[in-house]
């Protein structure tokens, strides 16, 4: 075991102990007393209807923090919730409904409890130990004659001083070992009444779901709009005139061959940018190179046609349905635009690996850094797409760089053939 | 001269032989599939092979597979590439074993016949010819890096050209320009490029593309 690591851990939990002591033993008995009064003056309708909403807004916040403390022990408590519609009496009706509200409040009274006391275990008993570490109770005892340490009530000459150190430094291994298990022991708790039954958890899947398959919806309807435009004002337009021209030179090739000659060479000028046209529309929708290589060859031929070296790391056993491939391919092209565009960066890497049925891709570059997913509208875009996938997108960019973009899905792969894949650009 | 065409689609590859025979070419083989291409190309030893990217039964880079298979089994067997799109990827590949004799163009340049059959004929005597996108691609991508960076407007105008498989003569033509100031662009981008002077039209465009590669 190593001693500055675990006395680390030991000491922020001593700490943490101290604030869930501090929290439980103030607000939560505070909250459940306005909870209490607010609830009892529903009937008085003038006061209770707007105040019990307020109040539960407070127990709902206090519950959050609960959540983020146990979420720093190792303890993940999502937020049960339902959304809150518009309007007083909505608000008051869904509060009133919601089983969250309740399971907060009977939450209260026990937390303030478990937390109070376990907090105050938690930071009381290192303290003690480091008290007996830095002989303070021998200080002590120059002036009273009624004080003591540990298991010695009151330390008497020679042979109790003695006693204080190996006692304190007991007490202090005590301490530091089980502060960590006992805040660990009260995001528990908290879990069992804070974190969503199985029934909100479905209720939160299924709005999420609908939210993002409405997203998907509507991005698919506007790219097949875009494609249907693309087409219409491109090749379907080059193809009308080239067939024109055609035509045309089939009239004159009697009457007029060397005019025919030139309308022919125009008419294979305009198939060309037709071709052109259809070639970059193609590369929008799915790029060929995806097409035939997978994964590995169109992120390889990504980076080759960036203007900064770009290494490429693949490692998939396998291939990923089509949808998840298009969806990382775009997540790399765009984040790839974006280091070219903003980050000044002299290079940039690629690494895409699969780990246990999790697809992550790393996008970093060595340039200012600084990127802000909230600002620009490339990145909320990606993260929006993945989301129908049940993706993330992790953005850690300091001011000053290196900026890494993590993103994860998770997927299953198809077919198991290796195809390990790896060069610079 | 003695050609070997793969091409799936029936209306291309009966287009692309009408179109070589017309030239004078002989239509040796004409095959519609991946895994027909090997044998075809093992048994008629062609003296150029026009082959299509993506063919069945996989309908992904059979036809480009095939082909850098062929090549080693038979070194050096002149081949020309033809694909909807270009991939910078697939021409380093192409490339790799340093051959020469390989061609890499869009299915578009069909439509210059005159250029696609002199194209055909220079990968046959042993030249490399790429397709402009290729070249504009790499350009493009190595615009900012160095010492590409060092080369002038014209002497970057020249590398393209020389990387599209053309001869001195011809790039002067092109660019209005006289052979001999060709040759002193040549040996100007040669020794930015930190490259030996060579007269060599294909050993040319192979150092230029290895250095590319790198």
């Amino acid at each position: 075991m190593d001693l500055l690591p675990t006395v680390r851990t030991g000491a922020v939990a001593a700490a943490r102990g101290l604030l869930l002591a501090v929290l439980s033993l103030s607000l939560n008995i505070v909250l459940f007393v306005l909870f209490l009064v607010s609830f009892l003056l529903i009937p008085v309708l003038g006061i209770g209807v707007p105040l019990f909403p307020v109040v539960v807004h407070l127990v709902r916040l206090r519950a959050e923090v609960e959540r983020r403390i146990a979420g720093w022990s190792g303890v993940d408590i999502p937020s049960p919730y339902r959304p809150l519609p518009p309007g007083l009496w909505g608000r008051f009706a869904a509060v009133l409904r919601d089983p969250a509200t309740w399971r907060d409040a009977a939450w209260l009274m026990p937390g303030a409890i478990v937390g109070g006391v376990l907090g105050l275990i938690a930071v009381c008993v290192p303290f003690y130990g480091v008290e007996g570490v830095l002989l303070v109770p021998v200080l002590i005892t120059d002036f009273v004659d009624w004080y003591g340490y540990g298991v010695v009530w009151p330390i008497d000459g020679f042979f109790d001083r003695l006693l204080v150190l190996p006692q304190g430094v007991l007490i202090l291994t005590i301490g530091v070992l089980g502060a960590p298990l006992l805040t660990m022991g009260v995001a528990r708790f908290a879990a069992l009444l804070l974190a969503p039954t199985a029934a909100e958890a479905l209720h939160a899947r299924v709005a999420h779901l609908a939210a993002t398959r409405a997203e998907t919806v509507d991005a698919q309807a506007a790219e097949l709009r875009r494609i249907e435009r693309d087409l219409h004002d491109g090749a379907q337009a080059q193809l009308v005139s080239l067939s024109m021209t055609i035509g045309l030179a089939e009239e004159l090739l009697r009457r007029d061959p060397d005019a025919a000659q030139r309308l022919l060479a125009e008419a294979r000028e305009a198939g060309g940018q037709a071709l052109a046209e259809l070639r970059r529309l193609v590369r929008g929708i799915h790029p060929p190179v995806l097409a035939e290589r997978g994964l590995p060859g169109a992120l390889s031929a990504l980076g080759l046609a960036l203007a900064i070296p770009v290494s490429v790391e693949v490692e998939l056993p396998g291939r990923p349905e089509a949808p998840v491939e298009s969806a990382l391919y775009f997540a790399a092209a765009e984040l790839l635009a974006n280091v070219v565009k903003h980050s000044g960066a002299a290079s940039a890497s690629v690494l895409l690996r699969w780990e246990g049925d999790l697809l992550r891709l790393a996008v970093s570059d060595d340039g200012r850094g600084g990127a802000d997913p909230s600002r620009g509208s490339g990145l909320a875009g990606i993260g929006r797409r993945l989301a129908a996938f049940d993706g993330t997108m992790v953005v850690s960019s300091p001011a000053g760089g290196p900026t890494v973009v993590t993103v994860e899905l998770p997927c299953a792969l198809s077919s198991q053939r290796t195809s390990p894949s790896s060069g610079t650009g | 001269m003695r050609v070997v065409i793969a091409e799936d689609l029936a209306l291309l590859r009966d287009g692309l032989t009408r179109l070589l025979e017309a030239f004078s070419f002989e239509v040796v083989a004409a095959v519609d599939n991946g895994p027909a291409l090997l044998p075809a190309l093992l048994s008629h030893r062609p003296d150029v092979a026009i082959v299509d990217v993506r063919l069945p039964p996989s309908f992904t880079d059979e036809g480009l597979r095939a082909a850098i298979a062929a090549r080693e089994r038979i070194p050096g067997l002149p081949v020309v590439v033809l694909s909807q799109h270009v991939e910078q990827l697939y021409a380093r590949e192409l490339l790799s074993d340093r051959g020469g004799s390989v061609g890499y163009l869009l299915k578009d340049r069909v439509s210059h016949v005159g250029q696609f059959v002199d194209a055909v004929r220079q990968v046959a005597g042993g030249g490399t010819v790429m397709d402009p996108d290729v070249i504009a691609q790499l350009l493009e991508s190595r615009s900012a890096a160095e010492p590409l960076g060092a080369l002038t407007a014209r002497e970057r105008e020249v590398l393209a050209q020389i990387a599209e498989g053309r001869s001195n003569a011809a790039i002067a033509a092109k660019l209005f320009i006289t052979e001999k100031a060709v040759s002193k662009h040549i040996n100007n981008i040669f020794a930015k490029l930190g490259m030996p002077p060579s007269n060599d039209d294909n050993r040319r465009v192979l150092a230029v593309l290895t250095y590319l590669r790198a």
